[in-house]
């Protein structure tokens, strides 16, 4: 067996034993005898929490990530509280104090970073040595000292309003001090906030008695023997007994830079961690990798991955590109997080914004092409993991803006799509689990529709589209494929909806099999073919060629298939009104065909289920009432409350316009089924307010239309769309809107994905402003649809295609 | 054994009807291009009544939960089962030929 290797690591904190820890998980300790320096004389520790322990709310020992039997147990030879001198890269060698020699076939320089002290006088005494009061604030022992000078002393000022310097701030306040922050420039945290943030920030901390100057750039630190006070470039002066410098850090580079390697804001490295001398690698702050310099903890994560991917040999592939930076923390208190840019810099970014400055709540997002490139979070961060992995992955963020910024309604899974257990089921009606679209991602399925099709997720109720979509994309690592078809209005023909109608139209195309034929090379995707059967039906009402065959077996049989494949029947009773005759004909009918089920439903119906597929025609022949369409893509029913007849609190007559809305719009094909009501009051007993429409009586004699409500799958409170005075009006506003949808939608996009999608604004000047002039056209679209109602279930009488009603045919020789 | 269903007007174009054969029951699809198809009758997922399927060129969609086949191999396109399949034809006088 060869001999190991030798490897050195200079520098023992975060970055230079992460990456040790990494070149151990993948079998490093095989290959390597490791040898560590740390100047600090103890095992790692989370540099992160040094303010906690400043401010006692831990203990040293409580921030240890590895103690020193650590390094024994995994044979790593450390050299604790021991400073590197130079590196001999001719020899190949590391010398250390006290005359250590250690030699190595690859090094690794991790030496972090030094706190950066800005220029100004009396930061040491005159005879060079440090200035009593005088502290940074970068290690354990700086917490020591601070700790140790603080006791008994009244005014403790920190320089530098970044984060390092808050959480000094933070630290202090602990001494019963009375503590100020000097930031130079106007806003604190400027790294990670814009001003008005940080002008909430500054008013936050203040009530929390610290007192934050801005604008102050310190001369000199006052005092022969000891801190007294600042003195600032204004002239003005602050008396203090203790002065924190937290102005900043730099990387620690002269090692690197003594031994003569490429050195600029930091070591230079490439894509994988390596110096300009390949056997000399560097990792965190002390590097500079693309021109950046990264002060946080989690490139430095990245980093150490790739580093030790290549060193160990494991992954030859393995490259760092540089790190996405954001962060979460917390200021005294107060939750902050940020990421990327905290102003707009291109001609078209977009600002999402909401102030509560009272609250010390503030929000800003900027997104550039759909993307999150930059985000302030203050106050409120529970968005913050779904925005800062949408930011990571650059993934495209919702159109309805508003919910990256607050979860409304709906939880927020999206928030944790990382952390969702692969158990875990996306779809929740076909069964399908975040592992299973891994899975099929895996296999090479890297667009939506293409996962969706072979699992089957997201196509039961379509209310987790959005989120298998997600999780797709985030199995994909944000690099999913562009599906060319996702723009079709049906998979199966290459057109956009508007480009089908046109086609549709200048070919005078009445049947969908001559769309296949025309449009789609004759090849007929059955998939496609209901959509197509909607939006032809949509055009040519009267015109339009029934095919069958096109249908879902639902609408060729006006019956709801189950899961037995029976059906379920369920006669017109418009307005929820019937009468003791009907109840008894509905009764005898049960009996007569033996029906296993009778059920109210929620459209204020009767359902009888179970019928067998021969018995319809006869049930419907029987219970001589229309159909009540609880079937298909099309006007359902419109519940109503009592209203004016009989209830106390009645404003309008709902009853009666519910019954003028069914016998208006009954049977009326769409992208997506319609589900309408009437409230006689905006106490609203009949739901109006959460239906594809509703209206809603106030009082005045007036009635409210609300559009693109629901209350299934997804939960949406409708858009008000206008106020009108009469019956007649609502008929008319709520027709227009339908034909509107109708034209505009996506075969089965419901009202409540397609108003928010074009906007209540934009609806509301087409369908009430008519400003795009095309009201009439609409009006007369939608009469010419009305007319052409046919109750189906008149097909008892006249079948329309052979044995439509039956379920098993007998051999006939 | 082929035998003989009865006359191809007995299924629309474009749909499927399901032919009981003693003991079994089949479906059998006419695709408008003139594809004649059978397979078993039932989906093998929950059991849905495959005659009443969505029917293309050469698939099918059960109408209870959308799982999609091949019919030329009986293979599902987006679940885990298969169809049985069996050779269809249209006889010189317009009969649907079964082989079982």
């Amino acid at each position: 067996m060869a001999s190991k290797q030798q490897l050195v690591v200079i520098g023992n904190g975060m970055a230079g034993a992460r990456a040790v820890e990494e070149i151990l998980a993948r079998g490093g300790a095989d290959q390597f005898e490791i040898t560590m320096f740390g100047e600090e004389p103890y095992g790692n520790y989370n540099r992160i929490l040094l303010s906690d322990v400043l401010n006692g709310s831990h203990e040293a020992e409580d921030i240890f990530l590895n103690p020193l039997g650590w390094y024994a147990d995994n044979g790593i030879k450390l050299h604790a509280g021991v400073k590197v001198s130079r590196i001999l890269r001719h020899a190949q060698q590391v010398e250390a104090e006290g005359g250590i020699v250690a030699s190595y076939d690859k090094l690794i320089i991790a030496t972090g970073s030094l706190p950066f002290i800005p220029p100004m006088d009396g930061v040491k005494l005159p005879d060079g040595s440090d200035k009593p009061g005088v502290f940074v604030f970068r290690n354990l022992d700086d917490c020591r000292k601070i700790t140790a000078y603080a006791m008994g002393k009244k005014r403790g000022v920190v320089i530098g309003g970044g984060l390092l310097g808050l959480e000094a701030a933070r630290g202090l306040q602990n001494f019963s001090l009375d503590v100020h922050v000097i930031q130079r420039g106007n806003a604190i945290m400027g790294q990670q906030l814009d001003d008005p943030a940080a002008a909430i920030l500054k008013k936050t901390l203040e009530g929390l008695g610290i007192v934050v100057h801005t604008n102050r750039d310190t001369r000199a630190i006052r005092g022969h023997d000891q801190v007294t006070g600042l003195e600032f470039k204004d002239g003005t002066r602050l008396a203090c007994d203790l002065v924190v410098i937290a102005a900043g850090i730099k990387a620690n580079s002269g090692l690197a830079l003594r031994a003569g390697l490429a050195v600029e804001r930091g070591i230079v490295v490439d894509n994988r961690l390596c110096t300009d001398d390949p056997r000399v690698f560097a990792v965190g702050e002390c590097v500079q990798h693309r021109g950046q310099v990264y002060g946080l903890v989690a490139p430095l994560w990245e980093q150490a991955k790739v580093l030790a991917a290549h060193l160990t040999g494991t992954d030859a592939e393995a490259a760092y590109y540089g790190s996405k930076v954001a962060t979460k923390l917390k200021v005294m208190g107060v939750e902050v997080a940020s990421m990327g840019i905290t102003e707009p810099t291109e001609e078209g970014d977009e600002v999402v914004q909401f102030t509560e400055a009272k609250k010390g709540t503030y929000k800003k997002l900027i997104i550039r092409n759909g993307r999150l490139v930059g985000g302030i979070l203050l106050g409120d961060i529970r968005k913050a993991p779904y925005l800062s992995q949408a930011f990571e992955r650059n993934t495209p963020v919702p159109d309805e803006r508003l919910s990256l910024l607050f979860d409304i309604g709906a939880p927020s899974e999206e928030a944790s799509i990382e952390s969702m257990p692969v158990e875990m089921q996306v779809c929740n009606c076909n069964g399908v689990t975040k592992g299973k679209i891994m899975g099929c991602v895996k296999q090479g399925k890297r667009s939506s529709k293409s996962v969706m099709e072979a699992t089957r997720a997201g196509m039961g109720c379509g209310a987790c589209k959005a989120l298998v979509s997600q999780v797709i994309e985030w199995a994909c690592g944000g690099a999913t494929d562009e599906d060319p078809s996702a723009n079709f209005y049906v998979p199966g023909v290459p057109l956009t909806k508007p480009e089908l109608i046109e086609a549709i139209r200048a070919l005078g195309l009445k049947s969908v099999s001559s769309v296949f034929a025309e449009l789609a090379g004759g090849k007929e995707d059955p998939g496609s073919k209901p959509g197509l059967a909607s939006l032809l039906i949509t055009l040519w009402a009267d015109e339009y060629v029934d095919e069958r065959d096109a249908r879902f077996i639902n609408d060729r049989v006006h019956a709801n298939i189950q899961k037995d494949g029976t059906f379920s029947v369920i006669p017109q009773m418009p307005g929820g009104v019937t009468s003791a005759a009907e109840l008894r004909r509905i009764a005898d009918v049960a009996d007569k065909y033996h029906v296993p089920l009778m059920k109210l439903t929620g459209g204020q119906r009767i359902d009888l289920i179970g019928v067998k597929r021969e018995d319809l025609p006869n049930v419907w022949r029987d219970l001589d009432m229309p159909s009540g369409f609880a079937y298909g893509k099309r006007y359902r029913t419109c519940k109503s409350c009592v209203g004016t007849d009989f209830c106390r609190f009645g404003l309008g007559n709902s009853i009666g316009l519910a019954q003028q809305i069914e016998a208006r719009f009954q049977g009326l094909d769409a992208p997506g089924k319609l589900k309408l009501a009437t409230a006689g009051c905006p106490r609203n007993c009949s739901e109006a307010l959460v239906k594809d429409v509703g209206a809603v009586a106030v009082e005045g004699g007036k009635w409210e239309i609300y559009v693109g409500g629901a209350a299934g799958a997804h939960v949406r409170k409708g858009d008000l769309l206008c106020t009108v005075d009469t019956h007649e009006a609502v008929l008319r506003l709520s027709g227009r809107f339908l034909q509107y949808y109708r034209e505009n939608a996506r075969y089965l996009e419901r009202t409540y994905a397609f108003v928010p999608r074009i906007g209540i604004d934009k609806i509301r000047d087409v369908v009430v402003e008519d400003s795009e002039g095309i009201a009439n056209r609409l009006d007369q679209a939608m009469q010419r649809s009305v007319e052409a109602y046919r109750d189906p279930w008149l097909e008892a009488v006249t079948p329309a295609t052979a044995n439509q009603f039956s379920s098993l045919l007998p051999i006939v020789q | 054994m082929e035998i003989t269903l009865g006359p191809v007007t007995a299924i629309p174009e474009g749909e499927g009807r399901s032919f009981q054969i003693g003991p079994e029951q089949i479906a059998v699809f006419r695709a408008r291009d003139g594809g004649l198809f059978a397979t078993q009758a039932e989906c093998p997922h929950r059991r849905g009544p495959l005659a009443d399927g969505l029917l293309g060129a050469s698939t099918l969609i059960c109408p209870l939960h959308s799982l999609k086949f091949d019919l030329h191999t009986g293979q599902s396109e987006n679940g885990d089962c298969a169809l049985k399949t069996y050779a269809a034809r249209l006889s010189d006088s317009g009969q649907i030929m079964i082989d079982l």
